[in-house]
């Protein structure tokens, strides 16, 4: 081969490199925008009502007596009690099908189905809820019903990211495991699952965030909106917050809007601090696992 | 239970009968007979026999793809861990058939330790974690005497003086021949019997590829060693006992000098003269 002509081989098109970063940082800043704006623009509606008081007081009929503390304890109970349900039996399914079971066909059709179950409208899952659980079970409009309906709907996101964390680990570290003569269970708790720690919380992150900001599987299970109480325990009745939100917006008096301002801007300082939580957990196993 | 070599002449090809003598001193302390490995559909070890004698390092050569991996994988029943696997043909560990249906293959194993081709330390564990690994693993009793047991071990696989003190940092933070040495440590640390090593010093410079063929020698005191190269030089520098393996078949099975200086079949004088490789 001759040598190049420099003047030939010089970088490909400068404009074409720069107009694809400008598109780039376009497609960055104009969500972000966005999502500032919405902040904004909620923040400023709801600051004359945003106060202690409005966390810690019960739904009223006057809006500017009503708060949102059922909301508030009622989306903690659920996510909790999703989260225990969700978080093992998702994070078990995942080992089984990464760990223990065959790269067949079988194993290529739960995969497709797990994706497809990911993407059911969440409407179905509170039907699929109100038939078994609350029907079904005998379970009533309760917390645990619609958390179980919940942690069905999660189940499908924690699945999938936790089988990508545990392909992440290298086969040669679970094959150095079983030749110093441990069970496959014991790599797998010992060697796979710390370092496969940092995706499986990255998936319960999503999960939870899913599960708190959704409204519609709860309507149709019962979850009720004007609630004077707090929930005492699984078999208890409830609300949370979206729901809270949506009855307000719903409402004909603009006291409430103001309320639902309010009330969005709980759940997102409620999700901030939830991601916010996972994140510095997720670093922590990430530096772990680096060394 | 010891088998002497004597009793049972192996079938393998050997290059004169007076140097069968040299090697009977030891007792035999695997013995393969007639093994076939596949992957799927595909044979890779055709009718291999060959005896693994105690206290001695066994080197296997031979060409990229030929089995030699695969072999020692059955040793220690490793090769059944990848789907499509499967082994006929019997293999003993002193007398025991390590694929006999009673036969616990994470038992085996603790019998039968084994280094990998990279340096594999265990990323979320220190140095004396990696090193325990094996015991904390098994949850062994031996737990107790954990320092002890990493000094031990550390002091065979001749890293202790590099990393006395420091043993809380992480395995990772190693070079890349003293992560190969902490995982000969972790792997003498659950005291096998035998050491099997496929290609340990491929990813090493020749400095600590050095420091690795020196230990063997001291290993090989305590431990029967086998070690899977495509180095020939290395295989003539470690190891008493060399095993030339082409196409998934053993070629010849030989002391280490004779197969190098007088090789009985002519394939293996190919090999080793670089006709091909």
């Amino acid at each position: 081969m001759s040598t190049p002509d420099p003047a030939r081989t010089r970088p490909p098109s400068r404009l074409a490199e720069q107009l694809v970063r400008a598109l780039c940082l376009t497609a960055v800043i104009l969500p972000v925008l966005l999502l500032v704006g919405l902040i904004v623009d909620v923040t400023g509606q709801a600051s004359e009502r945003l106060s202690w008081d409005f966390i810690t007081s019960f739904p009223s009929r006057h809006p500017d007596e009503a708060g949102i503390l059922p909301g508030i304890v009622g989306s903690f109970w659920l996510i909790a009690m999703t989260g225990t349900v969700a978080l093992p039996v998702g994070v078990g399914a995942a080992i089984y099908l990464e760990e223990y079971g065959g790269r067949g066909r079988l194993a290529n059709l739960i995969e497709v189905n797990l994706a497809n179950l990911a993407g059911v409208p969440s409407i179905i899952y509170g039907l699929l809820g109100l038939e078994l659980f609350v029907r079904a079970l005998g379970m009533g409009r309760s917390l645990a019903a619609g958390a179980l309906a919940m942690a069905l709907l999660v189940l499908p996101i924690v699945i999938m990211s936790s089988r990508e964390a545990l392909r992440t680990v290298p086969r040669t570290l679970r094959e150095a495991g079983m030749a110093l003569g441990a069970t496959r269970w014991q790599v797998i708790r010992q060697v796979v699952l710390p370092m496969a720690m940092p995706g499986i919380l990255t998936g319960a992150i999503l999960a939870i965030a899913r599960a708190i900001g959704e409204a519609a599987p709860l309507i149709i299970l019962g979850a009720i909106t004007y609630v004077g109480f707090l929930p005492d325990g699984p078999g208890s009745p409830f609300t949370v917050l979206p729901i809270q939100i949506f009855n307000w917006v719903s409402r004909p008096q603009p006291g409430f809007v103001v309320d639902a301002a309010a009330g969005i801007v709980v759940l997102l300082v409620t999700l901030l601090v939830l991601s916010g939580a996972a994140i510095y957990l997720r670093h922590r196993f990430e530096r772990l696992r680096e060394g | 239970m010891m088998l002497s070599a004597t009793t049972d002449r192996p079938p393998y090809r050997t290059a004169s009968p007076d140097r069968d003598m040299e090697t009977t001193a030891n007792g035999i302390k695997i013995r393969a007979r007639e093994v076939h490995a596949w992957y799927g559909d595909n044979q890779v070890l055709r009718d291999i026999t060959m005896d693994i004698e105690a206290q001695r390092v066994t080197a296997i050569i031979g060409p990229s793809g030929c089995g030699k991996s695969t072999f020692i994988r059955c040793l220690n029943r490793m090769h059944e861990m990848i789907t499509g696997a499967r082994v006929e043909g019997s293999i003993e560990l002193e007398g025991q058939d390590v694929y006999a249906h009673e036969v616990d293959p994470v038992l085996l194993r603790r019998r039968v330790g084994m280094v990998f081709q990279k340096p594999n330390p265990f990323p979320t564990m220190s140095i004396r974690d990696n090193v325990l690994a094996g015991l904390r693993l098994t949850r062994s009793e031996r737990r107790s005497q954990g320092d002890a047991i990493v000094e031990t071990a550390l002091r065979q696989a001749a890293l202790w003086e590099e990393v006395q003190d420091k043993l809380d940092a992480r395995g990772l933070s190693l070079s890349g021949g003293q992560q190969q040495r902490l995982c000969i440590a972790r792997a003498l640390a659950v005291e096998p019997e035998v050491l099997l090593m496929d290609e340990p010093c491929s990813s090493l410079d020749p400095i600590a590829t050095a420091r690795i063929e020196d230990l063997l020698h001291d290993l090989c005191e305590r431990y029967t060693i086998v070690i899977v190269t495509h180095n020939m030089q290395q295989a003539a520098r470690v190891s008493q006992r060399t095993a030339f393996l082409l196409h998934g078949e053993l070629v010849e099975l030989a002391d280490t000098n004779a197969l190098f200086t007088s090789p009985a079949d002519s394939r293996t004088e190919d090999y080793i003269t670089g006709k091909f490789g």
